[in-house]
């Protein structure tokens, strides 16, 4: 290791980012300002549901400042996309309305984009936003998906019905024999609440047209500027890939929800080529809360099949779900093939059967939000496995251990299309337990009972899939873009290293795993080691970064693209050196010929690729410069066991998570301070949606919290210190053996505080709880209970 | 935030003749209700009067009151040797408010006077018996809070002191809305030289009340017991997304025996 101190795979190498975070002086897109700039709010849709009569902007466009007030009329261009095509059980593909970045005609939910007003300064704008009068026709909101399945008020006229799609998994004949046959049958009605990511920077875009050039540049809050390239440029303005740059600079966190291509980026961009000026929209916070695509949203029913000893026989599952109003850029993959091909968890049900109708309603569109469809099957999984126990009188670890796929059976193929390669679920089980000390568990809880308070312990056994890949799978399920990644290793003469990924950080600490790659590959510091990311015109392409995919497919382009350096640079170290390229050893930064004292650093070598005077220059070109595209085999399966340890104060009704492990299987850990960093986040962001958090809409389609001071987050004195460790198993079809970390806190967590809370409340007789389990709902389940 | 005019007046009175001078103006105390609402223009005063020169901060104890200068920030009071000596559960409930950033901006008058229904001070001051002083008169705490955002001050009066008779004991217990962090219900209970007074906010459709029942099964029984024991009506309570009527009636009881078990 270079100076002795080990920044390579395994260290707990220190963010090298963090500097430019903690003291302010990172670049975010707000934090830009182009010559000439213009500001924009956003007039948006106070009503869920309304025709728009009129549009009266004469004493807008008049008031001072204003450059230009544009509506749906002005701005006649192509329908945001969604990027996948799901199709009916009967064979018909999804009902795809149109979604205009500015509303035709009609809204369909609160926010929803009215008409851009450009002016000198945005407070201007904001006043003159206030003089446009909007002629409304108001109309009955559609709120409750379950109505709004079975018909009535439709969401788009156009396609005669609020279902998007009616799809199906598995063989429902095989699947009811098996239940028909079963010694018991577990039933279980589950919502999956509605989330509202509010990533900590609001989203942000930046419109700029160069009249000399023709060139777009659209700077933006985004994880895949590529995505947004291709989207935005294709299918809404007609902008080609030469003529549009992307640029995601500095990013304060996405959570999925800045995967999407949203309508403020197109209008933006679209309007500063209207105006030739550069146009600045920044969300407030009330915006992001409602016009951010929100997560989860699903209302499923589930039947699950036992033997005599509670062996799992069959799974049968009906799922609601969600899409808001118009279908957001992957909304219609998160409860289909993110979600119903995770039903049968960790556990070796033979049979499984999924029906997902898709819904629209008058309410935000929801999307992909970490975990995206993981988190939503694996909370149903886990709790019917718990009450599937209570039913059998088993012991919810006891149930789990009978059902687990065992360490030998891999790789394993499953009922719902996934063949898992890797895992070791007693592995981490039994890792949890002791890191837990569920030994003296019993001890706590007559303690907590001496202060009149009930403890309950809860499990997640869990099994989730990162990295969806690979395209050819994917495309022939729907999904209309690839899913590989790209790398480019650019060695300077000097020896130093700029890496162009097509992967994108917003806080995941890539310019720190990345270069620790690169290190412990080259045997170069991590002073000498630059990542680059977030520019359609720095980087080659790249897909971006969501579904916990960067290490597992941007890092192994990384790693392929490093094989290709090395192999150049063995070739021109052999030339100079006068060995054979077979003789050459390349270790900790050196090439040296086998057996001898002759050697040249990795900088020499570049050196020469750079001066090419004593060079194999009729074998080889100059240059040190090489790319690679990455298509992985299979998705990678992170996994593991998550224990919570609830105390609930039965006279108020408040949970407090007093004790929480997760041992986690991520494959291959690169910085193990990073990987705990995400598990902790995750974790939070799981007792959040279990304790917390829920996004409520009235029957007018209007969002009753949407602000902090209603929407509870959790903050730091919401939960306990994790305690969080590895059991690991390799992926088997990388070569860095890594599955994924990003999301594993948010998907395992939930059910196992849940779990936690009913096991406290055992004693109460109460059995179910649905999220969140706020102290008001939790004293209201005592009461009933009671009663 | 609409455009307005900012002023910094160097006396009460300067600032009373500057509002009764100007067309919609407001007093600034510490900003931590206004600011926010106007910067989502939900309020447009014409002229901003920032109290903070006008010399009514600070804390004096004046042999059995506490005397709080309305400017006095949340963080003054909740550190003040002299408010933890003479009445240790008020400078408890100071430092309960908010969090560290809206105690060093936020004062006492500021929270009094805009008299939200959530807030902590209402209570203190109710079940204190304080006396609230203005530039032109005192008026007592019963008297004071009128219901939601509503007090007895008139358009252009100025809180200029808020004097807390020492009580015997007293506690306040909150327990937080979850999101927003305000009282869902906070419980102030004082044995005070007119009885045991028990103040409610956070609870009720009009703000801040009293508990009399609570007072009068206290009166005779000072225990926690006694607290537990009062039923609580969920009459005229806060139904609302975040606790039922039914739910923050528990809570009051709760809360006031939590409080009398740590008076």
């Amino acid at each position: 290791m270079p100076d002795g101190v080990n920044t390579g795979i395994g260290a707990s190498v220190k963010r090298v980012e963090d500097y430019r975070f903690l003291t302010g002086q990172g670049t975010y897109t707000d934090d830009i300002n182009r010559p000439g700039q213009t500001y924009a709010y956003i007039l948006r849709s106070p009503h869920a549901h309304a025709r728009i009569k009129g549009i009266d902007l004469a004493a807008a466009k008049a008031a001072d400042g204003v450059v230009a007030i544009f509506t749906g009329e002005d701005m006649q261009v192509g329908s945001l996309p969604c990027g996948w095509l799901i199709h009916s059980r009967d064979g018909s593909p999804m009902h795809e309305p149109a979604h205009p970045p500015l509303a035709q005609g009609k809204v369909r939910c609160i926010g929803d984009q009215v008409a851009i007003i450009i002016a000198e300064s945005l407070e201007q704008a904001k006043n003159a936003s206030e003089l446009i009068d909007v002629d409304y026709d108001v109309l009955p909101a559609v709120v409750d998906m379950v109505g709004a399945a079975a018909g009535g008020t439709l969401v788009h006229d156009d396609i005669g019905t609020n279902v998007a799609y009616d799809w199906i998994i598995g063989e429902e004949g095989d699947v009811d024999t098996a239940l028909a046959a079963s010694a018991h049958v577990t039933e279980i009605d589950i919502v999956n609440n509605r989330l509202i990511p509010n990533a900590m920077e609001p989203r942000a875009a930046i419109g700029d047209f160069d009249r000399a050039t023709g060139e777009f540049t659209l700077y933006t809050t985004t994880q895949n500027p590529h995505v947004i390239r291709l989207l935005m440029g294709a299918f809404v303005l007609s902008i080609p890939e030469h003529k549009l740059r992307i640029v995601a600079p500095d990013v304060g966190g996405g959570f999925g929800s800045k995967i999407f291509h949203y309508a403020e980026e197109a209008i933006v961009t679209w309007a500063a080529g209207k105006l030739a000026r550069p146009i600045k929209w920044t969300a407030e916070r009330t915006e992001s809360f409602m016009t951010d695509a929100q997560g989860r949203d699903h209302i499923t029913h589930a039947k699950l099949g036992m033997d005599e000893n509670g062996k799992f026989t069959a799974f049968k599952v009906e799922t609601k779900a969600n899409m808001g109003a118009y279908l957001s850029t992957f909304a219609t993959s998160v409860p289909t093939y993110l979600y119903a091909t995770l039903l049968a968890g960790c556990y070796t049900t033979p049979v499984i059967f999924a029906n997902v109708k898709a819904i629209f309603t008058n309410t935000v569109p929801v999307d992909a939000y970490r975990g995206a469809g993981r988190p939503e099957a694996t909370y149903l999984v886990e709790r019917i496995v718990n009450k599937a126990a209570k039913e059998m009188g088993l012991d919810p670890v006891e149930i789990r251990t009978r059902n687990f796929i065992p360490a030998d059976a891999f790789p394993y193929q499953t009922p719902v299309a996934l063949e898992y390669d890797s895992g070791d679920f007693m592995a981490t089980l039994k890792s949890a337990q002791e890191k837990h000390d569920i030994a003296n568990f019993p001890a706590r809880r007559a303690a907590a009972e001496a202060r009149g308070k009930k403890l309950g312990i809860g499990y997640s056994t869990y099994l989730e899939a990162c990295g969806i890949a690979p395209s050819a799978v994917a495309g022939a399920l729907g999904a209309r873009a690839g899913l590989y990644e790209s790398a480019e290793v650019r060695v300077h003469p000097t020896g130093s290293v700029t890496i162009f990924t097509g992967t994108h950080s917003h806080g995941q600490g890539h310019e720190t795993t990345f270069a620790q790659l690169v290190s412990e590959r080259l045997g170069i510091g991590l002073e000498n080691i630059e990542i680059s990311h977030g520019d359609t015109n720095k980087i080659q392409f790249g897909m971006g970064t969501y579904g916990s995919r960067s290490l597992a497919v941007g890092g192994e382009a990384l790693v392929k693209a490093l094989d290709k350096i090395e192999t150049k640079a063995k070739k021109i170290a052999a030339h100079i050196l006068e060995a054979s390229v077979e003789d050459l050893e390349f270790k900790d930064g050196n090439f040296t010929v086998a057996g001898t004292d002759k050697s040249m650093a990795f900088g020499e070598v570049a050196l020469a690729a750079y001066v090419p005077h004593n060079y194999p220059i009729d074998e080889i070109e100059p240059g040190l410069d090489e790319q690679a595209f990455y298509d992985p085999a299979n998705f990678t399966f992170p996994g593991g066991c998550h224990i919570c340890e609830v105390e609930i104060d039965p006279e108020t009704g408040t949970v407090d998570v007093v004790r929480f492990t997760a041992v986690d299987d991520v494959g291959r850990v690169i910085n193990p301070m990073i990987v705990a960093g995400q598990v902790h986040g995750g974790v939070a962001q799981g007792i959040g949606q279990a304790l917390m958090e829920g996004a409520i809409y009235d029957d007018d389609g209007q969002l009753l919290n949407g602000s902090f001071i209603d929407y509870c987050m959790p903050r730091a004195d919401n939960v306990p210190s994790f305690d969080v460790g590895h059991e690991t198993t390799l992926c088997t079809h990388n070569s860095l053996g890594v599955k994924g970390c990003g999301e594993v806190g948010a998907i395992g967590s939930p059910p196992a505080v849940i779990n936690a809370v009913l096991d406290a409340l055992e004693d109460f007789g109460v059995e179910d709880i649905s999220m969140p389990a706020t102290s008001a709902k939790v004293w209201q389940a005592i009461q009933d209970a009671k009663a | 935030m609409y455009d307005f005019n900012y002023h910094k007046p160097a006396s009460v009175s300067d600032a009373v003749s500057a509002a009764n001078a100007a067309e919609d103006a407001k007093y600034l105390a510490g900003g931590q209700t206004l600011l926010p609402t106007m910067k989502q223009r939900l309020a447009m005063p014409s002229d901003l009067l920032d109290l903070s020169g006008s010399g009514i901060a600070g804390i004096t104890v004046d042999g059995d009151n506490v005397v709080i200068g309305a400017m006095t920030s949340h963080d003054a009071v909740a550190s003040s040797a002299d408010v933890k000596a003479a009445i240790p559960g008020l400078a408890a409930l100071a430092a309960g408010i908010g969090d560290q950033q809206v105690r060093n901006r936020g004062t006492i008058g500021g929270s009094v006077a805009n008299n939200d229904p959530a807030a902590d001070y209402p209570a203190a001051c109710v079940a204190l018996g304080a006396t609230i002083k203005t530039d032109r008169r005192e008026i007592g705490a019963d008297d004071f809070f009128k219901g939601m955002f509503e007090t007895a001050l008139e358009e252009d009066e100025v809180i200029t002191s808020i004097s807390f008779p020492k009580p015997a004991a007293c506690n306040y217990q909150k327990f937080p809305n979850p999101a927003s962090r305000y009282a869902l219900v906070g419980v102030m209970v004082a044995k005070t030289g007119a009885g045991v007074r028990v103040a409610v906010t956070g609870a009720g459709e009009a703000g801040v009340f009293r508990a009399s029942d609570m007072e009068a099964a206290l009166a005779t029984d000072f225990s926690g017991a006694a607290a537990a024991n009062v039923t609580v009506s969920a009459e005229g309570l806060n139904n609302d997304i975040h606790a039922s009527a039914a739910y923050r009636a528990n809570l009051i009881g709760v809360m006031a025996k939590r409080a009398v078990e740590a008076c």
